[in-house]
């Protein structure tokens, strides 16, 4: 049986700048990830430390991850958008 | 614990549960074609799948697991938090889009693209049946717990249930509904977890958390060679005493009813601390407290013993803002439960007593993972394995990836993934307030942390506890759907059409999904009842494991090396499944599970990842250097 996909889109130039662009998002994160693990296994008393509005680093990393998430797959959101927008349309209007 | 249902919780909940069948059988008549079986005729509006997602992902692990375990274990619960979430940046900047561009119904479509080799089709299924299975259990176990204060059933009868609704969501209409369950569930845990955690806000913090908390007692007592010789009391005689490394109790007599202390030695004083039990006495009675169930003395447990506002101590906070309880409890101290259980005389007593808790090491690392103190190599080694598996796992899940073939096109599988990423850490930052809350304001069922949720819900009225234990068990419902249609989508799509090549029309396709959805469901309600009473969260850090060792290795290769062969990918998923899973049953945990000693296990880790994970990449290259002359599956083509 086939397996193309479940619906047909058009083709989309993008996807070479939208694989390199995901990849270096995705390296920055993860090192600010293992940032994270190696404080808590290399120094966990660092983690008790007060850094910010009398919360201690723990909460703070913590939650910075999250919402550090969340910014990068709005910024990455943007960037591709545009890109595709760009590109795409170069295409339609030839 | 003891419950009483009540006629509120369960009008509720029938509610509920009625309200999911509806939109079951409304979506089942739309349903016909495969496509619409398995991608809800990839159609769905991206931020309908957005919420969706975090209706799949919020599962019973999230809910109940974490809010328990932040409740027991302070931050170390949020460490689950943090991995679960951070797993998604894998999911978005790597793994969305391609998914969504080379496949058609489920993974193993996309995995395949490329080579259409019979070695995919059947090693991507088993794995994704097996993954769906490893999730399926806590999810059930799950569902048993919830409705035992719900309802005042049993356990098994919770999961009979889940697993009879399922069936019929999953066997009437398949993608679509569960879509629309999800959306619809994720939204409202959402909407309600929020309602909690302002709540706990606007109590604030109180040394005695409410008017009937029980109130703890010590009694003097005077020791002599390491024994307790009297105490400091006539109305209590001493009965007997148990001493091991953990600590010493006595067990005391007062008008026939037997009750164990904890004897504390601090400044040159002693005294006897209260503490709880569970005693299962020889005639096979199980007393609470010392008393039958009925006498209901087993009383639900957690307060803050010394509360510090601004350097001063005080009986409560008043209303506080969400920073301002964190550094509330950073500055007091926390009573929190330690469990010991021995024998005495033929009888087993399981034993929670006080262990006051600075708020400092509540709010760090290292109450339940021990990466300070008593730390070891293979503890920290643990650890951070865990923290690599919550990462690598989400977009290795089944049911997270089939998810992607829901919606029109890459861009919306892309923006479906932002929204869930927003409305999950925004859930999981709840999750710190919500577990943190129960943990003082009284409500810990000792025996189950898993409750902890539900009953911090039920602290702040009925009407809360039935919506929020509704939307549990709808969360339940939604995420076992979610897997059922997964690893039936395995079944009758890679397995019967691709592997085995019996040619199926598109409604065959339908209906083999259909009855592997019924199989899968039987085999889940049967392990979730096996299964009772081991812990949700750890069960699906385990899941995870197997995902991110068995599909991401060869997801990620895959995608970014050229030199990838069929051939490597399928041993990649053998070895990943294999490592993986052997680690898991030779581990400490499980050891616990079988009954033995969980330090004559071989392996002294719980969590697979650090090892099962590189071993599966190693064999995907090894294998795929080995078999280039094969071409890249240009030999298996053939065969489909």
């Amino acid at each position: 049986m086939g397996h193309g996909p479940s619906t047909d889109w058009g083709e989309d130039k993008a996807i070479a700048y939208k694989t390199t662009l995901g990849l270096w998002l995705f390296l920055i994160y993860v090192l600010v990830y293992v940032g994270f693990i190696w404080i808590n296994v290399a120094s966990p008393k660092t983690m008790a430390t007060i850094v910010f509005a009398g919360q201690n680093l723990a909460v703070v990393y913590g939650f910075g991850l999250i919402v550090l998430a969340f910014v990068m797959g709005i910024i990455y959101d943007i960037f591709c958008t545009n890109k595709e927008d760009e590109l795409n349309k170069e295409d339609s209007d030839k | 614990m003891i419950y009483n249902a009540s006629p509120f919780a369960v009008a509720i909940f029938v509610a509920f549960v009625l309200g999911v069948l509806w939109l079951s059988s409304y979506f089942a008549k739309k349903t016909t074609t495969s496509a619409g079986y398995y991608a809800a005729g990839g159609d769905i509006h991206w931020g309908v799948n957005g919420i969706a997602f975090a209706g799949d992902y919020l599962s019973a692990a999230s809910f109940l697991g974490i809010c328990g375990m932040i409740a027991f274990s302070g931050y170390d619960g949020f460490l689950y938090s943090i991995g679960y979430l951070a797993g998604w940046v894998v999911a978005l900047f790597i793994v969305a889009e391609p998914m969504k561009r080379l496949g058609k119904y489920t993974f193993t479509d996309a995995l395949n693209n490329k080579y259409n080799s019979r070695g995919i089709h059947l090693t991507a299924a088993i794995s994704t049946l097996i993954v769906s299975i490893c999730y399926l259990v806590p999810q059930m176990v799950g569902a048993g717990s919830l409705v035992t204060p719900l309802l005042g059933m049993p356990h098994y009868v919770g999961v009979i249930l889940v697993g009879a609704i399922v069936i019929f969501i999953v066997a009437t209409a398949g993608m679509a509904s569960t879509t629309y369950v999800q959306f619809f569930k994720g939204g409202l845990l959402i909407i309600f977890s929020s309602v909690l955690t302002i709540a706990i806000f606007v109590h604030g913090i109180k040394t005695q958390p409410s008017e009937d908390y029980h109130k703890f007692q010590t009694i003097n007592a005077t020791v002599m060679n390491g024994e307790v010789t009297a105490i400091d009391s006539d109305a209590y005689r001493i009965a007997g005493a148990h001493q091991d490394a953990k600590g010493h109790y006595v067990k005391l007599n007062k008008e026939g009813v037997n009750t164990w202390w904890r004897l504390v030695e601090e400044d040159g004083n002693a005294y006897l601390d209260e503490t709880l039990t569970v005693v299962n006495s020889k005639d096979g009675q199980v007393l609470y407290n010392g008393e039958p169930k009925e006498a209901q003395k087993f009383f639900q447990v957690g307060h803050v013993s010394k509360l510090i506002v601004d350097g001063e101590e005080v009986t409560e906070t008043g209303s506080v803002s969400p920073f301002k309880f964190l550094t509330t409890v950073e500055e007091s101290t926390v009573v929190r439960f330690g469990k010991v259980v021995f024998m005495d005389q033929g009888e087993k007593v399981q034993l929670w007593y006080q262990n006051p808790t600075s708020g400092q090491d509540i709010m760090r690392p290292g109450l339940r993972f021990k990466v300070d103190k008593g730390s070891t190599f293979m503890s920290k080694l643990d650890f951070v394995s865990l923290m690599i598996a919550l990462f690598f796992g989400t977009s290795a899940l089944p049911h997270i990836l089939i998810r992607y073939y829901t919606v029109p096109s890459p861009k919306a599988a892309r923006k479906s993934t932002i929204l869930a990423i927003a409305a999950i850490g925004f859930f999981y930052v709840l999750t710190l307030f919500m577990g943190l809350g129960a943990m003082v304001n009284g409500v810990l069922d000792v025996q189950s942390s898993n409750m902890a949720g539900p009953l911090l819900a039920k602290f702040f009225g009925i009407a809360l506890f039935s919506i929020i234990s509704a939307i549990a068990f709808a969360t339940v419902l939604g995420t076992v759907s979610g897997l059922i249609v997964a690893a039936s989508g395995a079944v009758a799509h890679d397995l019967i059409a691709n592997y085995l090549g019996i040619p199926l029309t598109d409604k065959g396709q339908v209906k083999a999904g259909k009855i592997a959805a019924v199989v899968v469901g039987v085999f889940a309600i049967a392990l979730g009842i096996l299964f009772k009473g081991i812990n949700v969260s750890f069960l699906v850090g385990l899941a995870f494991a197997v995902a991110a060792s068995a599909n991401l290795p060869a997801i990620l290769m895959m995608l970014f090396w050229k030199k990838t062969t069929a051939k490597g990918i399928s041993a990649s998923i053998i070895v990943g499944i294999i490592s993986a899973m052997t680690i898991i049953l030779l581990s400490p945990k499980t050891f616990e599970v079988y009954g033995l000693l969980p330090s004559s296990a071989p392996i002294a880790m719980n969590n697979p990842g650090i090892i099962s994970i590189p071993l599966a990449f190693i064999t995907l290259i090894v294998v795929s250097l080995m078999t280039q002359k094969d071409g890249v599956g240009t030999e298996e083509k053939r065969l489909t």
